[in-house]
């Protein structure tokens, strides 16, 4: 073998153990760091998987279940998705939208007594931007205008 | 009317695209003269039709002409001008547009800038660039097309995303980013040519630096500014989240910088010409992965980036893209490479430029393997997950702080030959700093460990970037007796390429700094407040005033006036807002902030009870964030200290001397 050439495997070498070492650290990290997308009634179903798990939880505000502490800081609500239900703590005050019936999503972790905890609640994106139809007249477009500042878009 | 001239124009633009791609091939292999000069005449024709494109859907907006498709989506009669003129890049369609735009203009000033030079090497990188271009005229005459007929025309359209008209920096930001993503395809059709010729002359990295150094600075700009918007705009408070988006900015810098450093080995010592060649190729396919990645909607769900057709036409061109880098590299490299020694002493500034581009390369591969595994997964398992935040931190923490150290040891390093005991000399001041920026830390109550850490590696790579940008000045004032002020500006300017990297480096340390603190020191709190009951927070009183709606044209906006004193001495009142939009159902929030050298403090409207006259805040204080930007500035300053053109004189002056060799 020629120096050149072995000098140049030896390189390759240790560019791919240093590589190989990188990917299991980081592998390493990510394990503990993900979080999963579940819906309701996954959570429910898999409560013990659940326990400690990062979770990003879609869902309804159950009517009928709203009760917000304004004194403790804390919103309580059921969060469900027609078929489960499950108790809901999220630290800080609802955002502005937030009310019964509305889509929700957080971000937290079930604790033993099977409520999810959180400090991530976000009224859901789905009617983030819908563009008017565009056959619509001025007085449709103006009422849909109203209709979203009132709150009901 | 509008639509036939767009689609002319693009059509033109796609074609001087593909005859360009084949002249430039044909005179690259060929070193036909004509051919060469048909190719540049081509990219002209590039970027004059892509203005045109760009001029043509700018008129069609600002004119309210509905019958364009681009403006029924997003235009708008009652909007503001300056959202008007912004309408253009808030769209899928029409930010291709103005892709395309950037791309003819850069390709021009590639052919502008070679003219009458390096015909071999211009020939194949005119080539490879409107190959790229090809792509592109094709995406905005085909699939994207903005400039498609609606008959009939609507007699008004919804506005442009809501997001876009809450601030003014949104004007600016998404546009400075494209810069740089755009401007990466010079760099790469440089370094593709510089393979596919089989050489690579000193000049013609000189230039390649320059090409890269542009888009560098736009993209180093593009990203402070995003996280400035997201600081401003979006209430929680912070700047950076490794979100994909952010992430598909962050990855091609990374790879970008690290060749900005090995360019130098390469230049001075033609040594690494295989490696920094392969950055230059890396960071165009990272942006095109980025671009594939925040516009095909693939970060919804793997599974809805094809209801995009853009998605799956993206990631073919990702694929030939890659392939075609790959297969050169590997067909090619070989030429570039004479075989020369190994590098200088292991204590030797080659090493230390080494030693950057792996830690640069190794945050580049972990930030990548976080952004994209979660699509990976999603592809074999059908789970949906993403990779927190916790994972980019803690990954990024220690190679960040590692780079920063790097920044004090690299510019004390000699080139050529390892560093004796003079070096431990000159490190005394940056170690005296180190411990300075600890015992600073301790005072302050800053007593994390990543804190401390990083106050010391930047106390140390301050100390070093002084010495370095005070030594010649002291030198210079000392033996021309020269006033100090005077000396250090001739100096900046008699090598203002290693000086304005300087600035950048100050610039760097400067953001670690001021990162790292607000990052562990931020107070955050939620408090509900009833009308007219002062309430402590973070060191202020604040007084809830009540609320009012305000209206706009475009939006209707809620206000929670807020009282803020301190020490008993009223500051003002401020109002924090919820900005609703038409056709959006979520308010946008304008948070207040109120930002000095020590501190910010930052609100955020949740919520206004208006039957229980309450309103609910997060109300935060964040050390040192205004040095964020302030930081960011310093880059822009030293980047343009770096690149900027030198002027004809001392151009000429300085190609003399290569005409001789």
């Amino acid at each position: 073998m020629k120096p050149e050439t072995s000098r140049r495997l030896f390189l390759v070498g240790a560019l791919v153990v240093a590589a190989g070492a990188l990917t299991a650290i980081s592998f390493g990290n990510m394990g503990d760091n993900l979080v999963y997308y579940w819906d309701v009634s996954q959570t429910v179903e898999n409560r013990e998987k659940a326990a400690g798990a990062v979770i990003r939880l879609g869902g309804m505000v159950k009517e009928g279940t709203v009760d917000w502490k304004a004194d403790e800081n804390v919103l309580e609500f059921q969060i469900t998705d027609g078929a489960q239900s499950l108790p809901v703590r999220a630290t800080g005050a609802p955002p502005q939208m937030f009310r019964e019936g509305i889509g929700v999503v957080v971000e937290g972790t079930v604790t033993e007594a099977g409520t999810f905890e959180t400090d991530r609640l976000m009224v859901k994106h789905s009617n983030e931007y819908k563009a008017p139809d565009e056959d619509m007249s001025a007085e449709e477009r103006k009422a849909l205008y109203d209709s979203v500042l009132a709150g009901d878009g | 009317m509008i639509p036939l001239l767009g689609r002319t124009a693009v059509l033109v633009a796609l074609a001087a695209c593909a005859v360009g791609t084949v002249t430039g091939a044909f005179a690259g292999v060929k070193r036909s003269e004509t051919a060469l000069r048909w190719t540049r005449w081509m990219a002209y024709a590039f970027g004059a039709a892509s203005t045109a494109a760009f001029v043509l859907m700018e008129y069609a907006l600002f004119a309210d002409d509905f019958s364009v498709a681009y403006v029924a989506e997003v235009g708008s009669t009652q909007t503001p001008h300056w959202v008007t003129f912004v309408s253009l890049w808030s769209s899928l369609n029409g930010s291709i547009l103005l892709w395309g735009f950037v791309l003819g203009v850069y390709v021009a000033g590639l052919a502008w800038t070679t003219r009458g030079r390096y015909p071999g090497l211009t020939a194949w990188a005119l080539s490879v660039s409107l190959a790229v271009g090809v792509f592109f005229s094709f995406l905005v005459a085909g699939i994207a097309n903005p400039f498609e007929l609606v008959d009939p025309a609507p007699v008004d359209g919804p506005g442009p995303n809501p997001l876009l008209q809450n601030h003014i920096l949104m004007v600016i930001h998404p546009p400075t980013l494209y810069l740089g993503y755009v401007g990466m395809t010079v760099p790469f059709a440089m370094g593709a040519a510089a393979l596919l010729a089989g050489r690579m002359d000193a000049a013609w990295v000189r230039l390649l630096r320059r090409w890269m150094l542009v888009p560098w600075g736009f993209l180093t700009v593009g990203i402070v500014l995003g996280g400035w918007w997201s600081y401003e705009v979006l209430g929680w408070g912070g700047w950076w989240a490794w979100d994909p988006v952010e992430n598909a900015s962050f990855m091609p810098w990374l790879t970008a910088t690290a060749f900005v450093h090995s360019a130098m080995v390469m230049e001075r010592k033609d040594q690494l010409k295989g490696w920094t060649v392969s950055l230059v190729l890396a960071s165009f396919l990272l942006t095109i992965l980025g671009t594939f990645m925040t516009r095909s909607g693939v970060f919804n769900s793997v599974h809805s980036f094809t209801q995009s057709p853009i998605g799956p036409v993206f990631l073919t061109f990702l694929a030939v893209a890659l392939v075609f880098s790959v297969v050169l590299l590997a067909a090619r490299v070989d030429t570039l490479s004479p075989a020369t020694g190994g590098l200088a002493g292991p204590a030797s500034r080659e090493v230390g430029f080494l030693a950057n581009n792996l830690l640069f390369a190794a945050l580049t591969f972990t930030v990548l393997l976080g952004t994209v595994y979660p699509l990976l997964n999603e592809w074999a398992t059908g789970e949906q997950i993403s990779v927190g935040q916790p994972y980019f931190d803690r990954m990024g923490a220690p190679l960040g702080v590692a780079i920063v150290f790097l920044m004090g040891v690299g510019p004390a390093l000699p080139w050529g030959r390892s560093a004796s005991g003079a070096l431990l000399a000159r490190l005394g001041l940056p170690a005296a700093l180190a411990v300075v920026g600890v015992a600073l830390g301790i005072a302050t109550g800053m007593d994390g460990g990543w804190v401390l850490l990083t106050y010391a590696v930047s106390g140390f790579a301050l100390g070093t970037t002084l010495l370095e940008l005070w030594r010649p000045a002291a030198a210079r004032a000392a033996s021309l007796g020269e006033s100090l002020p005077v000396a250090v500006g001739k100096v900046l300017v008699s090598a203002r390429r290693r000086y304005g990297g300087y600035v950048v480096h100050v610039g760097v340390i400067v953001i670690a700094v001021a990162h790292a603190t607000a990052t562990f020191a931020t107070e955050r709190h939620s408090v509900t407040f009833t009308q007219d009951t002062p309430k402590d927070v973070a060191g202020y009183t604040l007084t809830y005033k009540g609320s009012e709606w305000q209206d706009q044209p475009h939006r209707k906006s809620l206000v929670a006036n807020i009282e803020i004193a301190r020490d008993g001495a009223v500051i003002g009142t401020f109002g924090p807002r919820l900005n609703h939009y038409k056709s959006m159902g979520q308010p946008i929030g304008t948070p207040v902030v109120r930002s000095g050298l020590k501190e910010d403090l930052y609100l955020s409207l949740v919520n206004v009870d208006e039957q229980a006259g309450t309103a609910s805040l997060d109300v935060l204080r964040e050390p040192l964030v205004w040095w964020l930007w302030f930081g960011g500035g310093l880059m822009l300053l030293g980047t343009l200290v770096a690149a900027w053109p030198a002027s004809g004189r001392r151009a000429s002056g300085r190609a003399a001397p290569q005409a001789a060799k």
